[in-house]
C-alpha cells in the first residue's frame, strides 16, 4: 500500500505527454473545423469545440480517477465491465436513439453516450484477463473458441445497431491473440485476404484462380515433403479461389447498395463525385490543397465552409491535413505511431500476463481506428464511420480512449507489483 | 512459452511503421506531387464576381446627352437555396406564369443546384422597384446590379445600333467577353465598342458548401475595380436629326448631312425607323422579332447606308466635272437639244422643253438629258484612248474618287459599296468588248446600274462645296474630351479632277435653286446651291432625290434627301432638303405650310397621298 503513495512518479511521463499533446491538437483541430466569425471564443459552450473542452475536463478526472484506484480493481472486475456493456449494447438496442442509420446512443441530457465505444475497451480487459491465467494455452481448442467468442460477442451486437464501422474495430484483437501465441499464418491470412478481395474486384477473377493455381503449384513443387504441401497447396488454392469468388458474391448480392457504392468509389470504378465519391474526393481535396506548409489555423477554406462532410468527427484528419500541410499530417501520424509503439514497447516489460496483454490490447484498438479513419481520409480505404482517437468529436470516443489508455497507465506503473 | 514469443512485439511493431510509412507516400502524393486537389479547392471556395462597368455615354454636337445608362437589375437564383417561397407570388412581380417559373428552375438547376443563374435578366428600375421590397421573402433570390442603355430622344437608333449578349464565337475569339456579358451588335454601340465597353472590374469572394457569401478573399487582395466606358461626343445635331426624322415621317428614304469643312455627320435618317428603347433589356428580342418581320416597311433596314439609288440627274454633276478634266467639256461648250438624245434604232433619251441651245451653267439649271448624255459620250469616246474600255475605265477610277462605288469608311458598321459597274460587268452582259458609248449611254444621266447610297450622295454634295476634297464622313467627333478630335478623319481626301472645274458647277447648281429646276424651294434668306434627281427604278413610281449645300461660300452644311417612289426630284425632296437647311442654319423654320404639308404627307401607306401635289408645277428634271 506504501507504493501507492509514489504513483504519479512512477507513470510514464512519455505516453501522458503524448495523450495530453494529441488531444490539445485535436482540440485545436475540431475548433478550427467548426470555426465561423460570430463564434470566436474556443470555450463557446454552445459549439463543439466549447462541448469538446468540457469533455477533456472530464476526462481528465477519470485519468486522475484511474491513477488512484487499486490497479487490481481492473483485473478483478474485467469480467464484470465487460457483462455490463455487454449488457447496455443490447439494452441501447432497445431503449436507443437512432443516429445516422445507427442505433447505438443512448440520450442523457443533452448528450449521447455510445455504449461500442466502451464496449471496446471493455473487451480488451476481458481478453487479457481471459488469456492472463498463466496455464491459458492458446493452441488449446476450447481457448481459442472462449477467446475469439470474447472478441465477436459484442461485435455481434453492435452490428446488431446497424454501426458496422464500431463493429469491424473488433478484428484488431487479432493482434492480441497472435501475442499470446496464435500461429502467424491467421495473421498473415488477415492481412493476405483483404488484399485478394480488393484484387478480385479490380482483375478478372479468372486471371486471379490461373495466379493463385500457378502458387499454389509453384509451393508444392518446392516443397521437400510433398505429400504432407499437397493438401496445404491445395487447401489454400482451393479456399483462395473460393474467397475471390464469395468476394464478388458478396459485393454484388450481399453488402448494402452504399456499401457498394463505397467499395466502388474506392476502386476507381465510380467517379460519380457529386454522389457516393463526394465526401471521399473533397476530403482529398482538402488535404490536397494544404501542400507541404499548409494553410494556417483557421485558414482552411474546405473545411471551415463545410465542403467535407463530418469534419469535425469522422473526417477531421482533413482540418489537418489542410491547415497544417504534409508537416502538420507528419506530426500527427509520427505522434500516433509513437504512442502505439511505446505501448508495445512497455506492454513487454510487464510482469503481469495481464497487464501485457491488455497493453497489447489498447496498442491495437488505437491502431485500428487510425489506421481505418486516416485510410479513409485518404481515400485508401472505404468511407467507414469510425472516430481518430483524440481528435474526433464526441465525448463517448474520448472518455472510452482515455480510460483505455490510463489503466494501461497504471497497470505500467505498479508493474513490479502486480504479478 | 509466451515469454518466448517476445520477438512478435517487433512483428506487430513493423505493421504499424508499415501503414504509417503508406500513409506518409499518399500525403506526398495528394499534398505535393500533385496539383489537381489545389486547384479543384480554389473552385470550391472562390467565386470571380464580375464588377460590370457603365457604358460611354454619347453626346450630340451641342452637348446634349443622347444615349446613357440606367441601372437594371439581373434577377439571380440559386436553386439549392430557393426552398419555401410563393411561388404565385413571385411570378406575379416579374410577370411570368407558373408553367414559365418551373422550366426556368429546372434550367437554373441544372446549371448547377449550387451556383447563380440568371433567372430574369434586365429588369428595369420601376420594375425592380416592386420587386426590391419583397425580395427578402424569397431565399435563394438575389439581384446583380447591370446597366441598361436608355436613350432621351427616339432617333437615330440605325446610327446608334445596339447592344445584345456576345454570342459564342465572339467569346470563343476574344478573351475580353464571357458568357452574359454585352456587346455592340452594330451602329456606334459595335464600331466604338472597345472604347465605350470600358474595363470590367472583379472581385474575389470566399463561399461556404451551400454558395453563401462568406466575404472577400484575402481583404480584397485580388479584386480590381470596373471603369467605366470612354464618353463620346457625336457630330449629330440632335435638332436637325430629330427634325428630319419627323419630315420623313410615312415616307421611305433618307437624308444625310455632312458639314463638309470636317466631314462631320450632322443628321443621318433612314426611314422608316423604330425607337431605340425597344432594343434595350429584356424586351429586345421580342421587340428585334417584330421589326425583322415587318418585311413590307423593313424599319431595321439601314437605308443611308445601304441602298442604292440610281442617281438620275444629280449624276450630271459628275458628268460636268469629269468632262472638264478630261477636256472635252469648256464652261463654253454648247449642245442643242431637239427634245431629247437619239441612241440609234429609233430609240431615245428623251428630255423635257427648255430653250434651246445651251451652255454648260444652262444645262446643269435645266437638268438637259441631251447635253449630259453627249459630255459622256465625248468622254468615252476620247480619241486619247485607245479604246472604250480604257476610255471607260478611266472615266470610272474618276468616279470613284468622289467615294461613289466604294465604302467611304465612315465609323458606323453596315455601309455598302454602292455600285459603279466594272468593265466587266458590261463584258458579261453584251460580250467582251462589245459595249460602246451609246451602250451605256444610261450612266450620263445618272440611270442604269450605277447604285450610289445616300451617304454617298451627301458627300458628292460636300465635296462639291469644297471645290474639290472632303473629310471621310464621320458620326463621332471627339472621343473623351468634348473638345478633342477623332484622330481617324482629319485627313483631306482629293477627287481626280482640279479644284479649278468646280465653281462653274457651283454656279449651275445656284442657279439650279434661283432659277431652274428646285425654284420652288428657294429660301430668300439662304443663298444655296442643290440639284434635283428623278430616278427611274424597277420598283415603282421614280425616286425623288436633291442634293444641295449652304451656304455657297463658307458651306455651313451639305445634304442628301432621297424619298422613294414619290415623283420628281423637285416635288418632294427639294422642299425637304430646304426645310432642313433652313432648319439647321436659321435654328427654326419660318415656312409652317410648307413644313406641314411634307410632314404630313403619307406616301407609303397608299392613303392620300400628296402625290398631285405640284405637278404640272415642279420643272422635270
Amino acid at each position: 500500500m506504501k507504493s501507492e503513495k509514489g504513483i504519479f512518479y512512477r507513470i510514464d511521463l512519455v505516453l501522458v505527454s503524448l495523450y495530453v499533446a494529441l488531444v490539445l491538437m485535436g482540440w485545436l483541430n475540431i475548433y478550427a473545423a467548426v470555426y465561423n466569425d460570430s463564434h470566436q471564443a474556443i470555450t463557446d459552450l454552445h459549439q463543439k469545440y466549447g462541448k469538446q473542452m468540457v469533455f477533456i475536463l472530464a476526462s481528465l478526472l477519470l485519468a486522475i480517477s484511474i491513477l488512484i484506484i487499486d490497479p487490481k480493481f481492473f483485473s478483478q472486475f474485467a469480467y464484470f465491465i465487460y457483462g455490463f456493456f455487454l449488457l447496455m449494447s443490447v439494452v441501447v438496442i432497445f431503449a436507443g436513439r437512432e443516429i445516422a442509420g445507427s442505433k447505438s446512443w443512448f440520450a442523457i441530457g443533452g448528450f449521447g453516450i455510445q455504449p461500442a465505444e466502451f464496449a471496446k475497451m471493455a473487451t480488451a480487459l476481458a481478453l487479457a484477463k481471459f488469456l492472463g491465467y498463466l496455464d491459458r494455452n492458446i493452441k488449446h481448442p476450447r481457448t481459442l473458441v472462449i477467446a475469439v467468442s470474447i472478441i465477436i460477442l459484442p461485435a455481434l451486437l453492435i452490428l446488431l445497431e446497424h454501426d458496422t464501422g464500431s463493429a469491424l474495430v473488433f478484428f484488431c484483437f487479432v493482434l492480441v491473440l497472435y501475442r499470446a501465441g496464435l500461429s502467424g499464418y491467421v495473421l498473415l491470412a488477415l492481412l493476405v485476404i483483404p488484399v485478394l478481395g480488393v484484387l478480385a474486384l479490380i482483375i478478372n477473377k479468372y486471371i486471379l484462380v490461373a495466379v493463385l493455381f500457378t502458387i499454389s503449384g509453384f509451393i508444392y513443387l518446392r516443397s521437400r515433403r510433398r505429400a504432407r504441401t499437397l493438401m496445404i497447396a491445395l487447401a489454400i488454392f482451393l479456399a483462395s479461389s473460393g474467397l475471390v469468388f464469395s468476394v464478388h458474391f458478396a459485393v454484388n448480392h450481399v453488402l448494402e447498395p452504399h456499401q457498394r457504392q463505397r467499395i466502388n468509389v474506392l476502386l476507381g470504378n465510380n467517379t460519380d463525385l457529386k454522389g457516393a465519391g463526394y465526401n471521399v474526393n473533397q476530403s482529398l481535396i482538402a488535404i490536397g490543397s494544404g501542400r507541404f506548409w499548409g494553410k494556417g489555423f483557421l485558414q482552411g477554406t474546405q473545411t471551415k465552409y463545410n465542403f467535407v462532410p463530418e469534419q469535425s468527427t469522422d473526417f477531421i484528419f482533413c482540418t489537418v491535413g489542410e491547415e497544417h500541410g504534409f508537416i502538420g499530417s507528419f506530426i500527427v501520424i509520427a505522434l500516433f505511431l509513437g504512442l502505439m509503439i511505446r505501448i508495445v514497447m512497455n506492454a513487454d516489460r510487464q510482469r503481469s500476463k495481464f497487464s501485457r496483454l491488455y497493453g497489447y490490447g489498447v496498442a491495437s484498438l488505437f491502431f485500428i481506428h487510425f489506421g481505418i479513419n486516416i485510410g479513409m481520409a485518404l481515400g485508401i480505404l472505404p468511407v467507414i464511420g469510425i472516430p481518430l482517437p483524440f481528435f474526433s468529436y464526441g465525448g463517448s470516443s474520448l472518455w472510452a480512449f482515455t480510460i483505455l489508455l490510463f489503466i494501461f497507465i497504471r497497470q505500467d506503473a505498479m508493474r513490479n507489483e502486480l504479478v | 512459452m509466451e515469454r518466448a514469443l517476445a520477438y512478435r512485439r517487433l512483428i506487430i511493431i513493423g505493421i504499424f511503421l508499415a501503414v504509417g510509412l503508406i500513409f506518409t507516400a499518399r500525403l506526398i502524393y495528394v499534398q505535393i506531387l500533385v496539383d489537381k486537389y489545389i486547384l479543384s479547392a480554389n473552385n470550391n471556395v472562390l467565386r470571380y464576381i464580375t464588377q460590370y462597368p457603365a457604358r460611354g455615354l454619347i453626346f450630340d454636337r451641342n452637348g446634349k446627352l443622347l444615349v446613357y445608362n440606367e441601372a437594371a437589375y439581373d434577377l439571380m437564383v440559386i436553386p439549392r437555396q430557393a426552398k419555401n417561397i410563393d411561388t404565385a407570388e413571385l411570378c406575379r412581380l416579374i410577370g411570368i406564369d407558373k408553367d414559365e417559373f418551373t422550366r426556368r428552375m429546372i434550367k437554373a438547376r441544372n446549371y448547377s443546384p449550387y451556383r447563380q443563374s440568371i433567372f430574369e435578366a434586365q429588369i428595369t428600375r420601376e420594375n425592380y422597384g416592386f420587386l426590391e421590397e419583397k425580395l427578402f421573402r424569397f431565399p435563394g433570390f438575389f439581384v446583380q446590379s447591370r446597366t441598361l442603355r436608355k436613350y432621351t430622344y427616339s432617333i437615330a437608333a440605325h446610327t446608334f445600333g445596339y447592344i445584345g449578349e456576345a454570342s459564342p464565337d465572339i467569346i470563343e475569339g476574344d478573351s475580353y467577353y464571357r458568357s452574359g456579358d454585352y456587346i455592340g451588335v452594330n451602329g456606334i454601340e459595335k464600331s466604338y465598342e472597345s472604347l465605350l465597353r470600358g474595363e470590367k472590374g472583379m472581385k474575389v469572394r470566399v463561399v461556404d458548401v451551400l454558395n453563401r457569401d462568406k466575404g472577400s478573399f484575402q481583404e480584397g487582395r485580388y479584386d480590381t475595380l470596373a471603369y467605366a466606358g470612354t464618353n463620346l461626343y457625336s457630330s449629330l445635331d440632335e435638332d436637325l436629326q430629330e427634325y428630319g426624322e419627323k419630315l420623313m415621317a410615312n415616307k421611305k428614304g433618307s437624308i444625310v448631312a455632312i458639314e463638309p469643312s470636317t466631314g462631320e455627320i450632322l443628321c443621318m435618317i433612314t426611314s422608316p425607323t423604330y425607337d431605340p428603347n425597344l432594343l434595350v433589356g429584356n424586351i429586345r428580342k421580342k421587340n428585334y422579332r417584330n421589326l425583322v418581320l415587318d418585311t413590307v416597311y423593313q424599319p431595321l433596314f439601314n437605308r443611308a447606308l445601304m441602298a442604292m439609288y440610281p442617281p438620275g440627274s444629280t449624276f450630271k454633276l459628275v458628268d460636268a466635272l469629269v468632262g472638264q478634266q478630261e477636256g472635252v467639256l469648256f464652261p463654253t461648250t454648247t449642245y442643242s437639244c431637239p427634245g431629247g438624245f437619239s441612241i440609234g434604232n429609233g430609240k431615245m433619251v428623251g428630255c423635257h422643253s427648255h430653250p434651246s441651245p445651251l451652255n454648260l451653267i444652262g444645262a446643269i439649271q435645266i437638268s438637259c438629258n441631251t447635253y449630259f448624255c453627249r459630255v459622256f459620250r465625248s468622254i468615252i469616246d476620247n480619241s486619247s484612248y485607245t479604246s472604250t474600255r480604257q476610255a471607260y475605265e478611266h472615266w470610272r477610277k474618276e468616279v470613284m474618287s468622289f467615294g461613289l462605288g466604294r465604302k467611304l469608311g465612315l465609323d458606323v458598321t453596315g455601309e455598302l459599296n454602292g455600285n459603279i459597274p466594272s468593265p466587266a460587268y458590261y463584258d458579261k452582259y453584251h460580250g467582251k468588248d462589245r459595249w460602246r458609248s451609246m451602250t451605256i449611254i444610261s450612266l450620263g444621266i445618272g440611270q442604269g446600274e450605277i447604285g450610289i447610297t445616300p451617304l454617298q450622295l451627301a458627300n458628292l454634295a460636300a465635296t462639291i462645296s469644297n471645290r474639290g476634297w472632303y473629310h471621310i464622313p464621320h458620326i463621332i467627333r471627339a472621343i473623351g474630351k468634348k473638345d478633342s478630335i477623332n484622330p481617324g478623319f482629319t485627313e483631306k481626301k482629293f477627287t481626280d479632277v482640279n479644284p479649278a472645274y468646280f465653281d462653274i458647277v457651283v454656279e449651275g447648281m445656284a442657279d439650279v435653286v434661283s432659277e431652274g429646276t428646285a425654284r420652288a424651294s428657294k429660301i430668300d434668306s439662304i443663298d444655296f446651291c442643290g440639284k434635283t434627281g428623278t430616278a427611274q427604278n424597277p420598283h415603282g413610281k421614280n425616286h425623288s432625290i436633291f442634293i444641295a449645300f449652304a451656304p455657297k461660300l463658307n458651306t455651313k452644311i451639305a445634304i442628301s434627301v432621297v424619298v422613294e417612289n414619290a415623283g420628281f426630284g423637285a416635288a418632294w425632296a427639294a422642299p425637304i432638303a430646304s426645310l432642313m437647311l433652313e432648319k439647321y442654319l436659321k435654328r427654326k423654320v419660318s415656312r409652317k405650310d410648307l413644313e406641314e404639308r411634307m410632314m404630313n404627307a403619307d406616301l407609303i401607306h397608299g392613303i392620300n397621298t400628296g402625290n398631285e401635289i405640284g405637278k404640272g408645277h415642279f420643272l422635270p428634271d
